[in-house]
Order: C-alpha cells, then sequence, then structure tokens
C-alpha cells in the first residue's frame, strides 16, 4: 500500500509540472493562436536561471521563484515581439514550426555549454525532510510543489475568467480587431500574454530544479506529454488544461503501481481515445 | 451615371465644427481595391448617413476610418487631427466608437463584461445606470452570456457599451439588420436621443425608411465611391434618384 501511495504523490507532482506547463501552452495557444513548441527549452530555461541564479550570484530558491519566470518571460516576449508576431494570420504549422526550431537551437546551446548529464540544485533548508502521515512518508519539498503548482494554476485561472483584464484577454481571443478598435492595445496584450506563458513554464522549471535536477533536455523529455495532455483538455482551455494535467499525472503514477510496462504510453493512449471520441478534448469547445 | 462627387456637398449644418473630414479615401483588402476616392465629411452634432447598396463599399468606409482595414490612402481627419495612417486603438482613443455590423458581441463574456470591455477613452460617458435606464433590458441580463441575448438586446449592448467610453463621435454600422418593428423603433429613438444630447453619428444603413427618421444628412456611396449627397431637407426633391440608387 505504502508503494501505490508513493506512486500516487509521483504521479501529482506529475501533474503538477503537467498542469503548470500545459495551461502556459493553453494561454499561448487560445491567443496568440500558436502551438508553442519552445515550451519545453523554455521550461528548462526556468531551471537554469534558477542554478545561475544560486551559484553565480548567489541567489538562492525563494528569489529565484520569482526572478527566473521574469526573467524567462522577457526572453518570451522578445520572441514574440522579434520573431512569433510575424506569423499572425498564417497557419499553425508556421508557429510550430518556427517555436520547434527555436527549441532546437536553445537545448543545443545549453547542450553544447553544460552537456546532457544533470547539475545538482539542493532543496531550500526550509523544504528539506518529511512528515510521516501514517499511511505514508511525504517529502516536504514534493508537497509543497503539488501545493504551490495548484494555487498558481487557480490565480491564472482567476486572473482569465473572472477578472477584467481576463475579460479582454478572452475577448481578444475572439475577435482581436474589434477588441483593438474598442482602443485596447492588442499587440502589446498579446506580447504580455506570451511572457505569461513562458513565466508560468520557467516557474515550473525552478520548482523541478531541485528534484529532477538541471539538463538540458529536461524539457524535451517532457513536452511531448505536455502536448498530449493539452490535447486531452482542450486546445485553449484553461481550466481544461489544469484538471487534465494533475489527472494525467495521477493516472500515469497509478498505472505505475499497476502496470509499470505502461505507464509511458498511458496518456497517448488516453490520447488517441480523446481525439476518436471527442476531437476537441475533454472541455474544448468546437471552433 | 451621376457625376462622382469630389468634395462633401450636403450642406452643413449650421454652427458644427467638422468632426471628420475624409478625402480621396482608397483602400484595399489584400490585392482588391475596394474603396476608389470616397470624401465626405461629419458635421458635430450631426447624424450622418451612408447609403448604398449591399457591397458599395459603405462598411469599409467605416473600418477604413476605424482603422480596421490597414491598407488605405487619402486623408481622413478626426478633429482636425490626421488619422489615416493610425492604428485602430489610437483611433478609439481619440474618441471615435465603432458599433460593427455583426454586433461583435463576445461569446465568452458575460453582458456585463461585454458592456466594460472598451476602456474609458474620455470623460462624460454614460454611468451603467444610465445606460440601463436608455436599455432597461441589459439589466436584467447582465449574468447571461452575451451572445444569449435576442438580436435586439444584442444591438442594445453593442450600442450601449460605446456610450460608456465617453467617445462623442459614434459609427453605426447597420444598427437595424435583421431586428424586428419594435426594437427598429426602439433603436431610433435612442439615437434621436443621443442627437438631441450632442452625439456625432455617422450612420450606416441600407434601411432609409429609418434613416430618414434620424439624419441631417446623407451620402451615396456606390462602387467604392460617394456619387451624391444631399441634406434631410432635400429628401423628397431627390427621392426618384435615390430609389435609382438603392433598386428599391
Amino acid at each position: 500500500m505504502q508503494a501505490l501511495y508513493a506512486q500516487l504523490l509521483v504521479g501529482l507532482i506529475n501533474g503538477s509540472f503537467y498542469a503548470l506547463l500545459s495551461l502556459g501552452l493553453a494561454v499561448i495557444f487560445g491567443m496568440l493562436n500558436i502551438i508553442n513548441f519552445a515550451h519545453g527549452a523554455l521550461y528548462m530555461m526556468g531551471a537554469f536561471c534558477a542554478y545561475f541564479l544560486l551559484n553565480l550570484l548567489g541567489i538562492g530558491y525563494w528569489w529565484a521563484l520569482i526572478i527566473a519566470p521574469i526573467a524567462v518571460g522577457i526572453f518570451g516576449m522578445i520572441l514574440e515581439r522579434t520573431m512569433l508576431q510575424w506569423l499572425t494570420g498564417l497557419d499553425h504549422l508556421y508557429g510550430l514550426l518556427l517555436t520547434f526550431g527555436i527549441a532546437l537551437i536553445v537545448q543545443g546551446l545549453f547542450q553544447n555549454y553544460f552537456g546532457s548529464s544533470g547539475l545538482p540544485y539542493a532543496i531550500p533548508d526550509e523544504l528539506r525532510g518529511g512528515m510521516n502521515l501514517g499511511f505514508m512518508f511525504l517529502p516536504i519539498y514534493r508537497g509543497w510543489v503539488v501545493v504551490f503548482s495548484l494555487v498558481v494554476c487557480l490565480a491564472t485561472w482567476f486572473l482569465i475568467e473572472k477578472t477584467r483584464l481576463g475579460a479582454n484577454l478572452r475577448a481578444a481571443t475572439e475577435n482581436p480587431t474589434l477588441v483593438r478598435a474598442f482602443g485596447i492595445n492588442v499587440p502589446r496584450m498579446i506580447t504580455l500574454t506570451y511572457g505569461l506563458g513562458v513565466g508560468l513554464a520557467a516557474l515550473a522549471g525552478v520548482l523541478s530544479a531541485p528534484i529532477n535536477q538541471v539538463r538540458p533536455l529536461m524539457g524535451a523529455d517532457l513536452i511531448i506529454v505536455v502536448f498530449a495532455v493539452v490535447v486531452i483538455g482542450g486546445m485553449g482551455s484553461i481550466m481544461g488544461s489544469i484538471i487534465t494535467g494533475f489527472a494525467l499525472g495521477v493516472i500515469e503514477g497509478l498505472t505505475k503501481y499497476f502496470y509499470p510496462e505502461a505507464s509511458n504510453t498511458v496518456v497517448f493512449v488516453l490520447m488517441v481515445l480523446v481525439l476518436l471520441i471527442k476531437p476537441t478534448g475533454l472541455t474544448g469547445r468546437a471552433a | 451615371m451621376p457625376e462622382v462627387m469630389t468634395a462633401a456637398k450636403p450642406a452643413a449644418k449650421a454652427g458644427g465644427a467638422q468632426v471628420l473630414s475624409v478625402k480621396d479615401l482608397q483602400a484595399w483588402y489584400g490585392e482588391s481595391h475596394i474603396l476608389h476616392g470616397i470624401n465626405f465629411h461629419v458635421n458635430e452634432g450631426e447624424v450622418v448617413t451612408l447609403l448604398g447598396r449591399n457591397g458599395a463599399g459603405k462598411t469599409s468606409t467605416l473600418k477604413s476610418v476605424m482603422g480596421i482595414i490597414g491598407k488605405r490612402t487619402g486623408t481622413i481627419q478626426f478633429n482636425g487631427k490626421d488619422i489615416s495612417r493610425a492604428s485602430s486603438d489610437s483611433i478609439a482613443r481619440l474618441g471615435v466608437a465603432f458599433c460593427p455590423e455583426e454586433r461583435g458581441i463576445f461569446a465568452s463574456l458575460d453582458v456585463r463584461e461585454n458592456l466594460l470591455l472598451p476602456p474609458i477613452v474620455a470623460s462624460g460617458g454614460l454611468s451603467l445606470d444610465q445606460i440601463f435606464e436608455l436599455f432597461p433590458n441589459l439589466k436584467d441580463r447582465l449574468g447571461s452570456q452575451g451572445t444569449k441575448l435576442s438580436g435586439g438586446e444584442q444591438q442594445m449592448l453593442a450600442i450601449a457599451r460605446i456610450l460608456r467610453t465617453g467617445a462623442r463621435f459614434l459609427m453605426l454600422d447597420e444598427p437595424t439588420e435583421g431586428l424586428a418593428p419594435v426594437i427598429i423603433q426602439q433603436i431610433g429613438h435612442t439615437i434621436a436621443r443621443l442627437k438631441k444630447e450632442g452625439f456625432t453619428i455617422l450612420l450606416v444603413e441600407q434601411n432609409f425608411r429609418f434613416a430618414s427618421t434620424v439624419a441631417d444628412r446623407y451620402y451615396v456611396v456606390e462602387h467604392g465611391k460617394v456619387i451624391d449627397g444631399f441634406a434631410n431637407s432635400e429628401l423628397e426633391a431627390n427621392m426618384d434618384k435615390l430609389h435609382t440608387y438603392l433598386g428599391v
């Protein structure tokens, strides 16, 4: 039974990363109509940013949680302004190819300088150790990742679904031309939205660093699963991405316990089933 | 074919300064040349109506003034300022409000969110209470999804949300399209009231009978050009010509 709970916890942690990353992808797709294949590389940059802050400047984990998403978010905004904005109105394939190319370049550069093996990033002192819950042992840092990710996801959902700014974003997703004709600077809003999505990826990277170590290909390993999560949840659906991210993490964890051989493929089997039964995803709307 | 107007022909309403002046406006959708030299002006406090058949270029004229059609040449002046190269968001912030033909109600927003979407661009816009006084139906539907409203309510919402902004120059594109006569009458009363309160309105209409109840002047658009123009007082004298232009 202990093993089952341990796998459930692992599933929840993976689910946290899936949720944060797929949320960023959903926000970017919803607003920019771009399938951001660079998301994994930007997640990796978040982890490296935390690593550099600690090892070059002596700035620890807590500040890295704030600085890394902002720094990588700014990098994302520069990408959007200099490259992605020119793809407006073109087929999705162009955005996918461009961001895929960006991902390869960024990952290649980091691999060139840091190799493929992981660099250690220590768990902050405040989050070391664990708690005995009776039925299982809970490492505090892992519990923190799950709770913090959930809070960030819900805060993002609240921002988009329940605030004035979110209403502007949703309206601009539907009809950017008219929103602009109302006096709202839509290009600037798109840039900031891309920055927000990228910032979420970088935040996931910082959270991941103490668990998975810091590796140039850490995002490449994850991004395919995250795309499956987004497809299952429904492209562009905010709440769909959050729920599906956590749920698929848990399903993956349970599969590791009951039938480990299928744990790497269960997400993709589910994706195929969802695409066959409901092509718009579980919570997505038809275009 | 009547002679093409090269300048605003109808007599201007006494006392009103020119709010909008459009000279030799040409516009393109991609490679397609759609406006071929539009000329007209709107004075302060007037309701000016662009008339014409389907596809004549009326909506394209409004969209060009609003900056929605990016590829355009000619001169567009709003309150003396050249806006012919400005982006649509900066034109809106100067005080030009646009109510599109298809109403532009956002499905992902409820009525309140739709109403509050356009930012305030100047002081003096209508408060929510004033809007509910003008359109009482909206008050009861605040929490409803915007596109769940009836056609008439959607049109009221589309007009109401631009009245909040404080803009004093309104461009209304076919506000009566597809509406029941009783709703058309209500929209007519609203436009008349706005005119009385000093709003300047550029109206695009195919419903000539409706336009004649509110307009001060008319321009007739055909094949992307203004081909005629007259004041409301000259309407009777121009009726035969108008029937020919509009094919009614």
